[in-house]
């Protein structure tokens, strides 16, 4: 049972040490603000005991798709003219362009000039020799050009980018503390948003594209007659807000003015009407063109269209030459300041969707953890009281060794900045149950030891070091177990396989180091000549 | 003070010959239980074949579900399932997965919320899509697999293969008969239910690897003692151990299941079951005895000579 002094002190540094950064975690975040940064370090409590949102939205792939086909027919249309080389039948089928050269002669000259829509993909460094498109001569005049795979998960690939930067903005303008948001695979992003008292409006704000644009209406045909089917082809037909009966407009397909050339929006109220409304302002080249087609159309309508739907439609009384104006679309308050949000943010590449959400309110959080703590402290308690009644003094060793475990699983949560869930506490739990099974191996071992008719010193020792190798064999089981889930697991159960897997790690340290050292600590000082186990 | 001694010391209960018993009641129940899994099956919750789980909480008093379930049941949402959950105030909502993609899920919500109107707080809303329940299910079926064959390799190293084989065939027991449970009982089946079942594998392996530790010590220092006696008395004199560990294990599952909540209560349910009644029931009845059948220790010189066996009979592991 020697113990070197070294060893004993370095066990028991190192255990003080790990068991120090649990101190961050009883201070409020305003205190430790102030604190070295590595002292900051905190265990996180999981949404799902503080209350919050996890949304994890998907970008819409069909529209990216849809957008890139759309995108390069367009670049064959403006190539061919720019060459001035003559063709028949531009149609898109799926990702597929084709278009049909008039001339033979001609034909070299296209598939020049649409090679040269082809992108090299991965940029200068990480060149990996694939193209954004593929062009064949399909023979018989016709050519096709077909976007690549690549070249469309690299295009999702920029939404998600960009999405992200806009999402956290939108975000952030609600005023929320701590969110985080992350891209996950390829096509989705995490938003996680702490504390939130209204999931509700989060996702009306994050599940709008928010495409603003100004349009003339088309007044050549009526509401009416364009239902029936006789929409002018550079128009569509496109419908106000649900809550004002959902009007029909024909509205000009060219756009006046976007989105994009906004500087700024904020919400307000109408002078007159003192009604909520969105007040805007265009940078200097969306205020030309906006103060063009007002000067042009003076007595007729103009729309405001957001992710296609009227959102107002009113007539120029006189020319607006000032670059700024409002919308106004009988809002409520909060819905003017969501559209101002909105805005100022800007509009997403491409749709987002929703494909899962879990919210918990903050009720249901705080009864977590009360509830959580309730069942780790009894579960804790019957635990120890029934190690004392199984092995008197070595049973106390044995509380001991588990109590500097569950600090020391802690100190690890918080050293890695960790998040701590339900199931994660149900982890620590557990592990109490298990830390203190390495105990029992080691106290059975020694008492068949001392039944063999060893002596103290003799059974101690051979019980110790039988039992160990049993413990790292065992526990390593376990192990894998907590590594698997916590691969392939999400959220909350990734919180339990986190403590499980720490806290394996601490039951083997302690077993091997710190119950050795208060065992021997124990012996010498004692000196028994029988072990009372 | 004197000290607790669950197990007395020097037990010889015969578990090896014990056997003829326990191995046709385990493949009685194994049965059962593949039949309970294929005839009445999981009760997937929402993480798995998606749809819209509601915990709402009636901010006066008891909750009135039959007017609740007739007022939510003509949205035409499809079947909505409603189920006091814990306190009486406090009800689960299930709505199915809709038709109609990823939007008609959230308007689904929104057409609930809208019935149920500002008398209620809402405690927890989780909407889970068809893609991603369709993935968290494959996931976690890899998961499983990766975690067994994992354990498998690592046996099969530690130990030799025959010991690897017979902790699989026991904890795979342990897995058919937990999955029988769960269909029996119809404990929804989410993904805490997954993170219990990988929790019972790792338990119960704990376990038989403890006595196979045992096994293995007991081969290299008896080479002539008869196979059967030989695990006898590895089993007996690591009972004790495994007899402690359990009741601690399952005082600490007993405070989770009555303190902690009904939140995790599927999980709780399956791992007193998995890990507590069933792990040490397998490790002892199962996974010892198996290593009979399976040639652990083929090529020892067994010795038949009485005299060996009285020395066996009394072992001391003072050597």
């Amino acid at each position: 049972m020697y113990f070197s002094r070294w060893k004993s002190l370095t066990t028991l540094l190192t255990a003080m040490l790990i068991c120090l950064f649990v101190v961050p975690n009883f201070f409020a975040e305003s205190t430790i603000k102030s604190w070295p940064k590595w002292a900051q370090r905190h265990v996180v409590l999981g949404l799902d005991l503080q209350g919050g949102s996890h949304i994890l939205l998907e970008v819409d792939s069909n529209y990216v798709r849809r957008e890139k086909a759309e995108q390069l027919r367009d670049d064959v249309r403006r190539v061919l003219r720019e060459a001035r080389v003559g063709y028949t039948g531009l149609v898109t089928r799926g990702l597929t362009v084709e278009v049909r050269i008039r001339e033979e002669s001609d034909l070299n000259t296209a598939l020049t000039k649409l090679r040269e829509i082809s992108q090299p993909l991965g940029g200068l460094l990480s060149a990996t020799g694939q193209r954004s498109v593929d062009v064949v001569d399909a023979g018989n005049r016709m050519v096709q050009l077909t976007i690549t795979q690549p070249g469309i998960t690299e295009r999702i690939r920029q939404s998600v980018e960009q999405s992200i930067q806009i999402v956290e903005r939108r975000v952030n303008e609600l005023g929320t503390v701590e969110p985080s948001i992350q891209r996950q695979g390829v096509d989705r992003v995490l938003v996680q948003v702490p504390g939130l008292q209204d999931p509700q409006r989060l996702k009306e704000i994050l599940g709008k594209t928010a495409k603003l644009t100004f349009r003339m209406v088309d007044m050549s045909i009526s509401a009416d007659q364009a239902q029936q089917g006789r929409l002018p082809p550079e128009s569509d037909l496109m419908y106000g807000p649900q809550k004002d009966g959902r009007p029909a407009y024909v509205i000009e397909k060219r756009t006046v003015v976007s989105g994009e050339d906004l500087t700024d929006a904020q919400p307000g109220f109408d002078q007159r009407t003192s009604e909520p409304i969105v007040t805007f302002k265009f940078n200097t080249n969306g205020a030309r063109r906006f103060a063009q087609a007002t000067q042009e159309n003076v007595g007729r309508p103009f729309a405001i269209v957001l992710d296609n739907e009227v959102i107002s439609a009113p007539v120029i009384r006189e020319p607006i030459l000032g670059g700024s104006g409002q919308i106004s679309g009988s809002f409520t308050v909060q819905q003017a300041n969501d559209l101002a949000i909105l805005l100022r943010a800007g509009a997403l590449p491409a749709p987002l969707t929703i494909i899962e959400e879990r919210t918990v309110g903050a009720g249901l959080g705080q009864d977590s953890i009360e509830k959580g703590v309730r069942a780790a402290w009894i579960g804790s308690i019957a635990v120890a009281v029934f190690m004392i009644a199984t092995y008197g003094v070595f049973g106390i060793i044995a509380n001991l060794a588990v109590l500097v475990n569950v600090i020391m699983i802690l100190g690890v949560l918080s050293i890695l900045n960790a998040t701590l869930t339900l199931p994660g506490i149900a982890g620590i739990v557990l592990t109490v149950g298990m830390a203190v099974d390495s105990n029992v191996l080691i106290y059975e071992r020694v008492r068949e030891e001392v039944r063999g008719g060893r002596s103290a010193i003799g059974a101690l020792d051979s019980g110790f070091t039988r039992a160990l190798a049993t413990i790292l064999d065992s526990n390593i089981t376990t192990f894998i177990a907590a590594a698997v889930l916590f691969f392939i697991g999400s959220g909350p159960v990734r919180g339990f396989a986190l403590t499980l897997g720490i806290g394996i790690i601490t039951t083997v340290f302690t077993a091997f180091t710190l119950t050795r050292v208060m065992v021997a600590a124990w012996f010498w000082y004692f000196r028994p000549k029988t072990v009372p186990i | 003070m004197r000290l607790l001694r669950i197990v007395p010391d020097n037990t010889k209960f015969d578990f090896i010959r014990f056997r003829r018993i326990s191995f046709p009641l385990s493949a009685i129940l194994s049965i059962l239980a593949i039949w309970a899994y294929f005839g009445i099956g999981l009760n997937f919750g929402i993480d798995f074949i998606g749809g819209t789980l509601i915990e709402i909480q009636n901010k006066s008093g008891p909750a009135d579900l039959a007017k609740m379930r007739t007022s939510l049941n003509a949205l035409g949402l499809g079947d909505i399932q409603l189920q006091q959950f814990g306190a009486p105030s406090d009800v689960l909502i299930r709505v199915p997965q809709q038709p109609g993609g990823e939007d008609a899920q959230q308007q689904a919500v929104a057409k609930v919320r809208g019935v149920l109107g500002a008398d209620v707080e809402y405690r927890r809303v989780e909407v889970v899509g068809a893609r991603i329940s369709g993935e968290l299910l494959s996931y976690s079926t890899i998961g499983l697999v990766l975690a067994i064959v994992g354990i498998l390799i690592y046996l099969w190293f530690r130990f030799e293969w025959q010991f690897a084989l017979g902790a699989m065939i026991a904890n795979v027991h342990d897995l058919v008969l937990t999955v029988g449970f769960l269909s029996l009982m119809q404990i929804d089946f989410d993904l805490s239910s997954i993170a219990a079942l990988l929790t019972i594998l790792g338990y119960s392996l704990n376990d038989t690897v403890v006595i196979y530790d045992r096994i293995r010590e007991m081969l290299r220092r008896y080479k002539r003692m008869p196979m059967d006696e030989l695990l006898n008395i590895s089993v007996n004199s690591t009972l004790s151990r495994s007899v402690i560990t359990h009741l601690t294990v399952t005082l600490a599952l007993l405070s989770l299941l009555v303190f902690g909540g009904p939140g995790i209560h599927s999980f709780v349910a399956a791992m007193t079951f998995g890990a507590v009644l069933v792990g040490s029931y397998t490790s002892i009845f199962i996974a010892a005895p198996i290593l009979l059948y399976l040639g652990v220790g083929a090529g020892r010189q067994e010795s038949t000579d009485p005299a060996d066996k009285i020395e066996s009979a009394n072992i001391r592991f003072n050597s």
